[in-house]
C-alpha cells in the first residue's frame, strides 16, 4: 500500500481526518522548502502537498500563480526540487505528495518521473490537468513506484466520472470544492455537502476537499463530511507574509483546531 | 479522417483540461455532432458566410506576381475580403451558432493579433451574447486598433499581465475564466488548438477555404493545385484550406511557420520546426518548451503567430510527412508584404506575408502550367502600425 492510502487508513482508525497543507515548491527558495516541510509537519499537517512550479498553471488563481513564479524566478527546477525533497523527506514523517501539471512529467517521461520520485520518497501525485481517460501509462508506472495517484472530481463530474476517478485513485479521491481555480473564498458554495455526499455514494475511498478553504469554520464544516481538508492559497500567502514561518505554523494549529472537532 | 480515436490525431490531441471542464467538453462535443449534420444549422451557417461574411471569398489570380517571380500561376485564396478583415469570423460564426443552440449567455474568447477577438466580439453583437476578450498585455499594445474595434462592438476586453502576456498567457486566463462560468459561459476558442473537440470542430469549420478553393481552380483551371501555402500559428487558416487536399498526394501542402529573428537565436515561434510533444491548453502536441517542460515565450514581429504551441492536427501532419513545414523570418515576411502590396495592390497581413514570403520562395521553382495558392488568411489594415515602426516611420 502506498503512503498516501496508508496514512488515510490509520487518520480513519483514529477517527481523525486529514489536514493538507499545500506549499509551492521552490518559493521563495528550496531552503525554505526544506525548512518549511519540517515546520509544517510539526505544526500538524497529516500530509503535505508540495507543488510543482509550472509556466503556465491554469488551474491555479493568482496567489499559487505568484508563488509559481517567484520559484521559478529563483531558479527552481524539477532535479532540484526533487533533490531537496530526498534530503528532507526520509526524516520527516509526513507523506508527501506532489501537484505537477501534466507536461512536467510527459515532458520528463513518465517512468523517469516516477523512479525519481519514488527515490525522493514521495508518496503521490496529484495532475490537475490530467483526466482518468489520458491516464494509462501513468497508472502503470504509478504502481510499479508505489506512488500513490490522486484524482480530481469536481461538482460538474457526473456519476459515471467519479466512480472512473475514484477507481483510478490509489491514495484519495480529490474533490474541488467549486467551479473555478485554487484561491481564498469568504463563502463556499452551498452545493458542498450534496456533493461530497454524491461521491460517497460512488466510493468508499478516502475523500479530500480542496479550493477555496481558508478558514477553521471551512475546515470544521468540510471535516464533518470529508476524510480530509486542503488548503493552497492561504498557506502561501501566509508563507510569503512572514519569513519567520510564524504566521504559517499558526494557520496550520488553527486549521487543524478546526478538525479535531 | 486522421483520427484513430476520438479527438486524437496519432499519438496527439486529447483532453488534458482540469476536471471541471470534462462534461462541458462532452456536453460542446455532442451538440457538435448534433448540429454538425442538421440541414437547418447547416443552411443557417452557409447564408451567413454568404449575405453576413461575403463568401465565395474570390480565388485571385495573382498575375503580375506570378509573372515576375517565374512560370508557374499563383492564386490567392482571398480570406482578407471576409467581414472583419480574416479568416476567423468563419469559425467565429460556426461557433456561435453552435453557442446559441446550447442556451449559452456568454462568450469567452482569446486573442493575439486580435483578429479572432474581433470575429467573436463581432458574432456577439450580432446575436446579443455578452463577451469577455482576454489579451495579452504585449499584444494589446501592438494591436490597439483591434482592441478598440472590439471595445466598440460591446466585448469586454480584458489585459493579461501574466508570463509572456501574450497569447498564451491570455489562453490560459480564458481557460481559467470558462472553468469558473462554465455553466452559462461559452468558450469560442478561435484555432485549432485546446481539448477535444475544438481542433476537429474548428478545423470543419474553417474547410469551407479549402472546398472553395478547390470548386474555384476547377472552374478556372480544370485541375487541382500542385502546391498549397499557407501560415501556421495555431494553424486554424492552413488547417482551413489543407483539410480538402489531405487525402490527393498531388497537392503539395506547406506549412510556414515564423521564424523571428531566425531558427538559430531564441527568438522565434517555429513550434513545428524546433519544439518537441509536449502538453499545452488541453492537448498534446508540438511545443516550444524548456528542458524542464516550462513553456518558452514565442517571438514573432506577427502578433497572430506568436504562439509556443500548434494544433495537434499538424503535428500529426508533420510526423506523418504529409505537410512539408517550412519557417520564414520577420524580415522575409516583411519583404513579401512590401511585394505584395507593390505588386498586386493587396496588404496582406503580416502572419499571411510569411505564407507569401514561402510562396516567393517557390515560385521560382515552378514549371510552366503549374499551380500554386497561397492562403491570405487575413489583411494587412491591422498591422500598418507594426509595419511603420520596422521602418523606422514614425506615424
Amino acid at each position: 500500500m502506498n503512503q498516501v492510502a496508508a496514512r488515510y487508513e490509520s487518520l480513519r482508525r483514529d477517527r481523525r481526518k486529514a489536514l493538507i497543507p499545500y506549499l509551492m515548491g521552490g518559493d521563495p527558495g528550496l531552503r525554505e522548502t526544506a525548512d518549511l516541510l519540517t515546520v509544517l509537519s510539526e505544526a500538524g499537517a497529516d500530509l503535505i502537498e508540495v507543488g510543482v512550479p509550472f509556466s503556465d498553471p491554469v488551474a491555479d488563481g493568482p496567489i499559487i500563480q505568484a508563488a509559481g513564479q517567484r520559484a521559478l524566478n529563483n531558479g527552481c527546477t524539477v532535479a532540484k526540487l526533487l533533490a531537496t525533497l530526498k534530503e528532507v523527506l526520509p526524516g520527516l514523517g509526513t507523506p508527501v505528495i506532489l501537484m505537477a501539471y501534466y507536461n512536467t512529467l510527459y515532458h520528463r517521461g513518465i517512468e523517469r518521473f516516477m523512479a525519481e520520485a519514488r527515490e525522493s520518497g514521495v508518496a503521490g501525485l496529484i495532475i490537475p490537468d490530467l483526466p482518468p481517460e489520458e491516464a494509462g501509462d501513468l497508472r502503470h508506472y504509478a504502481s510499479e513506484y508505489e506512488i500513490g495517484l490522486n484524482f480530481l472530481v469536481a461538482p460538474t463530474s457526473p456519476a459515471e466520472r467519479i466512480r472512473q476517478a475514484a477507481e483510478a485513485s490509489t491514495g484519495f479521491l480529490y474533490a474541488v470544492s467549486l467551479k473555478g481555480v485554487t484561491g481564498v473564498r469568504n463563502q463556499l458554495p452551498a452545493g458542498i455537502p450534496d456533493f461530497i455526499a454524491r461521491i460517497k455514494t460512488q466510493t468508499s475511498k478516502p475523500v479530500g476537499v480542496g479550493f477555496g478553504i481558508s478558514t477553521l469554520e471551512q475546515a470544521r464544516s468540510i471535516g464533518q463530511l470529508a476524510d480530509g481538508v486542503i488548503v493552497g492559497s492561504a498557506i502561501v500567502q501566509a508563507i510569503a507574509e512572514d519569513s519567520s514561518f510564524q504566521k504559517v505554523t499558526a494557520a496550520v494549529r488553527n486549521l487543524k483546531e478546526g478538525l479535531a472537532g | 479522417m486522421t483520427e484513430n480515436r476520438p479527438g486524437y490525431y496519432g499519438r496527439f490531441g486529447g483532453r488534458y483540461v482540469p476536471e471541471t471542464l470534462m462534461a462541458a467538453l462532452d456536453e460542446l462535443d455532442a451538440a457538435y455532432r448534433r448540429y454538425a449534420t442538421d440541414p437547418e444549422f447547416t443552411a443557417e451557417l452557409d447564408d451567413l458566410f454568404h449575405h453576413y461574411s461575403g463568401r465565395p471569398t474570390p480565388l485571385y489570380f495573382a498575375e503580375r506576381f506570378s509573372r515576375e517571380l517565374g512560370k508557374g500561376r499563383i492564386y490567392l485564396k482571398r480570406e482578407d475580403l471576409n467581414h472583419t478583415g480574416a479568416h476567423k469570423i468563419n469559425n467565429a460564426l460556426g461557433q456561435i451558432l453552435l453557442a446559441k443552440r446550447m442556451g449559452k449567455k456568454r462568450i469567452i474568447a482569446e486573442t493575439g493579433a486580435g483578429q479572432h477577438g474581433v470575429a467573436a466580439a463581432t458574432v456577439a453583437a450580432k446575436f446579443g451574447l455578452s463577451c469577455t476578450v482576454y489579451m495579452g498585455e504585449v499584444d494589446i499594445a501592438r494591436q490597439s486598433l483591434n482592441v478598440f474595434r472590439m471595445r466598440l462592438l460591446g466585448a469586454e476586453v480584458v489585459p493579461v499581465r501574466s508570463g509572456s502576456r501574450t497569447l498564451k498567457d491570455a489562453t490560459n486566463e480564458a481557460m481559467r475564466d470558462w472553468v469558473a462560468t462554465v455553466d452559462d459561459s461559452y468558450y469560442l476558442i478561435g484555432s485549432v488548438v485546446g481539448p477535444h473537440p475544438y481542433p476537429m470542430m474548428v478545423r470543419n469549420f474553417q474547410a469551407v477555404i479549402g472546398r472553395e478553393t478547390r470548386a474555384q481552380l476547377m472552374q478556372a483551371a480544370d485541375k487541382l493545385p500542385d502546391y498549397v501555402v499557407a501560415c501556421v500559428g495555431g494553424g486554424s487558416n492552413s488547417m482551413g484550406i489543407f483539410h480538402e487536399f489531405v487525402a490527393e498526394p498531388a497537392v503539395q501542402l506547406v506549412g510556414v511557420e515564423a521564424a523571428g529573428e531566425g531558427l538559430e537565436t531564441e527568438h522565434h515561434a517555429a513550434t513545428l520546426s524546433k519544439g518537441e510533444p509536449g502538453v499545452l491548453h488541453g492537448a498534446l502536441s508540438y511545443l516550444l518548451s524548456d528542458s524542464d517542460g516550462q513553456v518558452l515565450e514565442a517571438y514573432s514581429i506577427s502578433a497572430g503567430l506568436d504562439y509556443p504551441g500548434v494544433g495537434p492536427e499538424h503535428s500529426f501532419l508533420k510526423d506523418s510527412g504529409r505537410v512539408n513545414y517550412q519557417a520564414v523570418t520577420d524580415g522575409e515576411a516583411l519583404a513579401a508584404f512590401d511585394y505584395l502590396t507593390k505588386t498586386e495592390g493587396i496588404i496582406p497581413a503580416l502572419e499571411s506575408s510569411h505564407a507569401v514570403a514561402m510562396g516567393m520562395k517557390l515560385a521560382p521553382t515552378l514549371t510552366e502550367g503549374q499551380i500554386m495558392v497561397i492562403n491570405l488568411s487575413g489583411r494587412g489594415d491591422k498591422d500598418i502600425h507594426t509595419v511603420a515602426q520596422s521602418m523606422g516611420v514614425v506615424l
